[in-house]
């Protein structure tokens, strides 16, 4: 029959015009992200990190930037490197997480948002002390300990060092000279 | 049947302030006021330019308004059916995008490209957007509210509106953009073919009432034209709708194939005129379609004005549902819908028109309801043997075998 199928058009087109609209009102609404959702700003615990440039090593990239010095203390009493600048360029980065997963110590993580839109490239570039007073939202993103505790990070509150650890968190909390004395004193001959 | 003209109370006062009254005791267009006027006797007329082009700048401006709405709503209501929200930013619910959209227009760098022809470039735009505010001319807007009721009101639309082949052809031709000329002749190819069967299926609608003036047919309908001339509404929208490079057969402007057609080299405000005439056709063939096929300002309760906008605008919508649906056709296809699909209907409209005229010179309400029976049915014969016949192989040109 002539005309039906002009008329289904018009029939479908007049039904999508009753139906509530797909569109996501961004900036009052949301969409919800997964909580292994690899973010743009990263987080960094510079407690736990030791200065081995681990992630600059492993980045495909090369867009982690470390630059360190030994620190005072001697590394048997608890020190490590002291950090001078840990830059990563986000400009440049792909967001494939494996800085994230050539860390040793659990410092890095990915973070969990995705609005850090800037007017200039170079304030793409994120700082060491950006990283320090940044919120820690961890992505769980290849951080099992964080997922099994069934952490969310765009809904709960942000987690601390001695919180984010593979280790027990006992670990951290006992300081570690002394541990290391009682390590010493076991295998003294 | 006094026109806007007389009839406003704005006109009648800017009349009587400035015409000398002395003599004038009468009832003239002043009442019985006897009272000097700003200018002295023999300079009427001056008084009646000044307070006519008053009322002409005052309906230019408020149907610019109601473009300005229109393309407001054009973009909503797509937006609608494509499931997405449209415009609703600037202002409450986006109302104030139009007004957005001319800011920038107006703010945009207005370029003429090297090769053009600056005259011929120039004018084009203008004369986009004359014949559209030429056919407010002799629009019914209400009951007894008209600039001219001339008695060939009709024909008068119809002459000026298909002006617009003109200028979309000076405009592809003077851009000096290859793009911009096969738009500007796919503009003339198009126009002039389907301008047959518009004006072929008005004809219908113009035997029957009698007359050309679009107040006599807006009275001459006991029962809307759409019942009555079925095919011919068809036929108009489907004309006019291609006349206007609306969805199906916007080959014109199709952006998929040439870049903008004939407004390709355009920007700024000359781009923006090009855009307001179109939208603003929209609104004026709504207008005419309500005229001639739903019963122009008549309507029970509310005032005719309201009627009359409400009817344009139902139109409207039905105009952006087209073009939210259709897909575009191929060049051949459209000159193949205009030439042996549209044209022989028309014809066949006409012809049945006519007879039923002969036949029933003065019908009764019965006998016009029997009428719109016969042409409801002629209607559907006609589409369905018409498209059989279309959709034959012999009919349409053979497709071209792609050689490999």
């Amino acid at each position: 029959m002539y005309g039906i199928g002009l008329a289904k058009g018009f029939l479908v087109t007049l039904k999508v015009f009753f139906r509530k609209p797909f569109t996501v009102q961004y900036p009052e609404e949301r969409l919800v992200q997964h909580p292994r959702f690899r973010g743009e700003e990263f987080v960094w615990y510079e407690e736990r990190c030791t200065g081995c440039a681990s992630c600059a090593k492993y980045c495909p990239l090369g867009i982690i930037k470390i630059v360190t010095h030994p620190s005072d203390e001697k590394p048997l009493e608890g020190g490590f490197y002291d950090i001078d600048v840990f830059d990563i360029d986000i400009g440049r980065c792909m967001f494939c997480g494996l800085c994230v997963e050539a860390c040793p110590y659990d410092a890095l993580f990915m973070g969990s948002g995705f609005e850090e839109g800037q007017y200039n490239r170079r304030d793409l570039v994120i700082s060491a002390d950006r990283l320090r007073v940044a919120e820690k939202h961890p992505s769980t993103w290849y951080r099992p300990q964080l997922e099994e505790r069934g952490y969310n990070p765009h809904k709960d509150p942000p987690v601390s060092w001695e919180q984010v650890g593979r280790e027990n968190s006992l670990t951290h909390l006992s300081s570690r000279p002394a541990k290391i004395q009682e390590y010493d004193k076991r295998n003294q001959p | 049947m006094e026109s806007l003209l007389e009839g406003n109370s704005l006109f009648r006062w800017t009349y009587c302030l400035l015409a000398a009254n002395e003599g004038n005791s009468g009832p003239g267009p002043c009442g019985e006021t006897l009272r000097n006027g700003l200018l002295p006797a023999g300079f009427e007329w001056v008084a009646f330019l000044i307070a006519g082009l008053g009322i002409v700048m005052l309906l230019i401006n408020a149907f610019l308004l109601l473009v300005m709405l229109y393309t407001y709503m054009e973009r909503r209501l797509i937006g609608r059916f494509h499931n997405r929200v449209g415009p609703n930013r600037t202002g409450p619910f986006g109302l104030l995008q139009p007004v957005a959209d001319a800011i920038k227009l107006l703010t945009k760098e207005d370029l003429v490209p090297a090769g053009a022809d600056r005259l011929v470039f120039n004018i084009a735009p203008v004369l986009m957007i004359v014949p559209v505010l030429l056919v407010l001319a002799v629009l019914p807007f209400g009951e007894n509210s008209f600039l001219a009721n001339i008695n060939v009101g009709i024909l008068f639309v119809l002459a000026v509106t298909s002006m617009n082949a003109l200028a979309m052809f000076m405009g592809g031709w003077a851009s000096g953009n290859r793009f911009a000329m096969f738009g500007g002749m796919r503009a003339v190819a198009q126009l002039v073919s389907y301008e047959v069967p518009v004006v072929l299926s008005v004809v219908g609608i113009v035997i029957y009432t009698g007359s050309l003036s679009m107040v006599s047919i807006v009275e001459a309908q006991r029962i809307p034209f759409i019942l009555l001339q079925p095919l011919a509404f068809f036929i108009f929208i489907a004309g006019s709708s291609a006349e206007m490079n609306r969805s199906p057969f916007d080959l014109v402007e199709a952006e998929s194939e040439i870049v903008a057609g004939y407004h390709t080299e355009y920007s700024g405000m000359k781009f923006g005129m090009f855009q307001l005439a179109e939208f603003g056709a929209v609104l004026v063939t709504s207008a005419v379609m309500t005229t001639l096929f739903l019963d122009g300002w008549n309507g029970p309760v509310l005032p005719s004005h309201l009627w009359f906008l409400l009817k344009v605008f139902f139109f409207a919508f039905i105009m952006i549902w087209i073009r939210a649906t259709l897909p575009r056709l191929r060049m051949d296809q459209v000159m193949d819908f205009a030439w042996k699909f549209l044209f022989p209907l028309s014809i066949i409209n006409m012809f049945v028109t006519a007879v039923e005229v002969l036949v029933w010179n003065e019908p009764t309400l019965v006998q016009l309801w029997f009428m719109v029976g016969i042409n409801m049915l002629v209607a559907i014969v006609g589409v369905v043997v018409f498209s059989l016949i279309f959709s034959r192989k012999g009919i349409s040109p053979p497709r071209r075998k792609m050689s490999v």
